[in-house]
């Protein structure tokens, strides 16, 4: 089974860059990167540029509206993703638990409903 | 004709012998197998229905359980060959082919029920829709039972259940005993809505038309049966019976509940409570204590022949503290360190809960306590006035006007 670990944090509460927190944090990652793939289960992963980067889009009344960063205010963001295939909740649960920053943030499971389009 | 419809009404009554027996075996044996809960409940209906027909017509088979095991692994096959057609991928269908075999007429359906209990008591499903749900497919409750215990409209449960079904299968909780890792974490869940179910009985009295306490302490046997030589186990089955064993004691022929101090212990059942020592006891010498057996030594020395050992309740609370620090703990430890005579100091720290416990009954019950002990009467009985505003039971308001009859006149 496919599942989508979305990785939401608030900025706030992550540790700065260049603190030994943080570098902390990112060993966290690659650890957590080697071992879903010495594992076998890891099919994608990404982190993503803040908020500040993002552009939201929707049509409405059949005009495209753009706007700068997400819609919805939220204190927690999304910042990343991993995309793993396991065999069922306990173990997505226990490799979500190797993300350093549910330490402070939240991760967020998600079954794939597994008709990808992009093949 | 005659003697047809005798014989129909004679294979129907078998079936529904071997269901209320068997049903849950049957449902943890095929949903393991199908992964799906929902179509297991499904196929094991359709084998239901053609049991009727069959046994009618060549009488009822020397093991109705793998029989109707065999025609629902049939079912769900025919199933899965449909779904084929339409283009849906099968990855059961071969493993079910095998399992075909086993189940002949002889064969004794293996008990994989702790793996349906782990299923339905998962920790990602929420609390009232384990309990529900563990009540419909292993207790075999009605929905309609269950409503009475909720005080729920029977549709909203209906449909809580089958959604819960639908949650299992689409977030990808598997029907596995949890490994020695994931068991620390997937325990408490199982363990914990067992408990509620047992309380929910002990509580409400008479609000259903099936015993809860009992329900509850069949599933914690069958999970101990399953699973022995767990200490955390054992103490939650040990304490479920030393509370059981009181059950006659704990309301006087006025309608107000007793303390277990001042109950009367003939009243009191003593093969639970000696099943519930032998347990503790087997528990306490794995040395792995854990939250559930340090209140069954708690239940165990408040129950001590010559009064409860309220020192020893106080070390257990403080001891509990560790695995649960919530404000209901601390209240406890509180009315034990009063009990030990630290009236002062019991007084001191429960003011400190106020906030958290503003609405616990128990919380102004003990503060009036407290204050009636150290002879502060007007506060002893604002302090009563407020219990009984929070009073959740008839039974509990008649103990507090007891108590409050008794405070002296200022």
């Amino acid at each position: 089974m496919k599942y989508m670990l979305l990785i939401y944090n608030d900025p706030a509460r992550e540790p700065e860059f260049g603190t030994a927190a943080f570098d902390e944090m990112m060993k966290g990652f690659m650890d957590a990167n080697e071992q879903m793939k010495a594992e076998g289960v890891l099919l994608d992963g990404e982190g993503l540029k803040g908020v500040e980067t993002a552009t939201s889009l929707r049509v409405r009344g059949g005009k495209v509206e753009t706007m700068d960063g997400p819609f919805a205010e939220t204190r927690e963001h999304l910042g990343g993703y991993y995309v793993i295939d396991v065999p069922g909740l306990d173990e997505a649960l226990k490799y979500a638990e190797l993300v350093p920053s549910a330490h402070f943030g939240t991760v967020e499971l998600r079954p794939l409903m597994d008709y990808n389009p992009g093949g | 004709m005659t003697g047809i419809a005798p014989r129909t009404i004679a294979v129907s009554n078998a079936l529904d012998a071997v269901l209320r027996r068997s049903q849950a075996k049957l449902l943890a044996s095929l949903s393991t197998r199908l992964g799906d809960l929902a179509f297991a409940e499904d196929v094991l209906q359709e084998a239901s229905v053609s049991a009727l027909a069959h046994w009618g017509r060549s009488g009822i088979p020397a093991s109705p359980e793998a029989w109707l095991m065999r025609a629902a692994i049939n079912k769900s096959i025919d199933r899965f060959r449909a779904r084929a057609r339409e283009g849906y991928k099968t990855d059961a269908f071969a493993q079910l082919r095998e399992d075909q075999d086993i189940f002949d007429e002889a064969a004794e359906i293996p008990d994989e029920r702790l793996r349906l209990i782990f299923a339905c008591c998962h920790p990602a499903l929420e609390e009232k829709s384990r309990i529900a749900l563990t009540l419909r497919v292993v207790c075999g409750l009605t929905t309609r039972e269950i409503a009475a215990v909720f005080l729920d409209p029977e549709a909203a449960v209906g449909q809580r259940i089958s959604r819960t079904k639908q949650k299992i299968k689409a977030k990808g909780i598997t029907f596995d005993v949890p490994d020695r890792q994931a068991w620390p974490d997937r325990l408490p869940a199982v363990l914990s809505s067992i408990y509620l179910i047992f309380t929910a009985g002990y509580v409400n009295e008479d609000c259903s038309t099936r015993d809860l306490c009992l329900e509850a302490l069949f599933l914690m046997r069958l999970v101990q049966e399953l699973h022995p030589a767990d200490a955390e186990i054992e103490g939650a089955l040990a304490l479920m019976l030393f509370t059981h064993a009181r059950r006659k004691a704990r309301i006087n022929k006025a309608g107000a509940s007793v303390p277990i101090g001042e109950q009367d212990r003939k009243l009191w059942q003593i093969a639970e409570i000696e099943e519930g020592e032998r347990l503790l006891t087997g528990a306490l010498e794995a040395n792995t204590p854990g939250p559930f057996q340090l209140k069954a030594a708690i239940a165990a020395a408040q129950m001590q022949e010559g009064g409860a050992d309220w020192k020893q309740i106080a070390l257990l609370y403080h001891q509990l503290w560790q695995h649960e620090p919530t404000p209901v703990i601390m209240l406890n430890w509180c009315v034990a360190v009063a009990e030990c005579g630290r009236v002062e100091e019991a007084l001191q720290r429960l003011e400190m809960l106020h906030e958290p416990l503003a609405a616990f009954q128990p919380f102004h019950a003990a503060r009036a306590e407290f204050l009636a002990r150290l002879n502060r009467r007007q506060e002893a009985r604002c302090a009563y006035e407020a219990a009984l505003r929070s009073a959740p039971h008839e039974a509990s308001r008649r103990f507090l006007e007891q108590r409050m009859a008794q405070l002296e006149p200022l």
